[in-house]
């Protein structure tokens, strides 16, 4: 039963809430919805260093196509941009940039470490390659693979998603709440995990 | 360079043969197969060889491809610095290396014969620590200021890691711009 014309909302002697008002909203919890609004709306920034940059290229193009998920644009300033994506070999030269890039978005964000050269380093365990971006930046989720396939990326993705609706109190919603976990990370906390930061194997 | 020298009975490449005819006891070795043609040079002549290389009508040698160091640890000379020619005009293609002793790493630069030299010499600078003098900017060019030694070197340890932020990384080190975020 569809609510249609002003009347409808309204009581007989004119107030507010008339009996067909419980068909058009629904209730919900604040978080929740915030959570729901936020896993669908994901504005991303491309950190594409290396060859994983092409399969990144395919997971959003139009043949798998993460518009589906929310993964929209990506947006080539990080001020705009709360899902960093690391995208390939990270060196210790690059490192600083990384993490500047990461320090000038704006709370919520999240990073996805995509591939094995920011998972661990990858194949290149040397002088010049950080052995895993999580010592720089906080990692949300982790996709294996040399490049990750796009079904694995979206199932990052989807596992990602499912996170950001479980977040709570261990990240803020809103940065009036005065706290920052993520802006607290200390770099050097190699492999430590915020509290309900969950790898992509365990979930 | 014993193995480079011992090729007795094979006639010698003609390119090789006037390289050797034009500056004697400068080429301390040749070794040529299939066209594939290298020549030892002394180091104090490198720059006349290249020029020579260059403008010599039938040599040609417009282009240097590559320059770069071949670090044989424990032999004695323990460098070599390798340069890649190649002659558009001819295509055709010649190696020459400069063998160096461990405690006197350098070589003239060849900057002033081929431009294209300062990048590729700074590379090898920067990776195997070779010191080409008369270099314009003899700088790193691949890793930072910050780095120390030279990880392409034998000697360079495997494991070492010298990062700029992070763990393991010298007490306020760059950050990355923290407070200017
Ligand atoms: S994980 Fe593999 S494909 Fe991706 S950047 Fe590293 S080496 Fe390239």
């Amino acid at each position: 039963m569809a609510t249609e014309t002003r009347e409808q909302f309204l009581h007989q002697d004119g107030r507010p809430g008339g009996s067909d008002l419980r068909d058009s909203f629904f209730t919900s919890r604040y978080e929740d919805a915030l959570a729901w609004a936020r896993k669908f709306a994901f504005f991303q920034y491309p950190f594409v260093t290396a060859c994983c940059g092409m399969e990144y290229m395919s997971v959003t193009g139009p043949r798998f196509d993460t518009d589906r998920f929310g993964m929209t644009l990506p947006r080539f300033t990080p001020r705009q941009a709360d899902l960093l994506l690391v995208v390939g070999t990270i060196t210790h030269r690059q490192a600083p940039i990384l993490r500047r890039v990461w320090e000038q978005m704006s709370d919520p964000k999240w990073v996805m470490s995509f591939g094995n050269c920011t998972n661990t380093g990858g194949p290149y365990n040397n002088y010049a390659v950080v052995q895993g971006i999580d010592s720089i930046v906080p990692v949300d989720i982790y996709i294996p693979g040399c490049p990750p396939r796009p079904e694995a990326v979206i199932d990052g993705l989807l596992k990602l998603q499912e996170r950001i609706r479980r977040e709570r109190s261990d990240r803020p919603v809103e940065n009036i709440h005065g706290k920052q976990p993520a802006l607290d990370f200390q770099a050097g906390e190699a492999g430590r995990l915020a509290p309900g930061q969950v790898k992509i194997h365990d979930v | 360079m014993v193995e480079e020298s011992a090729q007795p009975s094979a006639p010698e490449d003609p390119l090789l043969q006037r390289l050797r005819d034009k500056f004697g006891e400068a080429v301390v070795s040749t070794h040529s197969y299939r066209g594939d043609r290298t020549a030892i040079i002394d180091r104090g002549s490198l720059v006349a060889t290249c020029e020579w290389l260059r403008d010599d009508p039938q040599n040609q040698f417009d282009m240097l491809m590559d320059v770069t160091a071949v670090d044989y640890l424990g032999r004695r000379p323990r460098f070599e610095v390798v340069y890649h020619l190649y002659s558009i005009e001819k295509n055709h293609r010649a190696r020459i290396k400069v063998a160096l002793e461990e405690d006197d790493v350098k070589v003239a630069s060849v900057v002033s014969v081929w431009s294209g030299a300062n990048w590729l010499e700074r590379e090898a600078w920067d990776l195997y620590g070779i010191q080409f003098d008369g270099h314009p900017e003899l700088k790193r060019i691949y890793l930072y200021e910050e780095f120390e030694g030279h990880p392409l070197r034998k000697d360079y340890p495997k494991e070492k890691r010298q990062p700029l932020i992070g763990p393991g990384a010298p007490e306020g080190a760059a950050d990355g711009g923290e407070s200017s975020s």
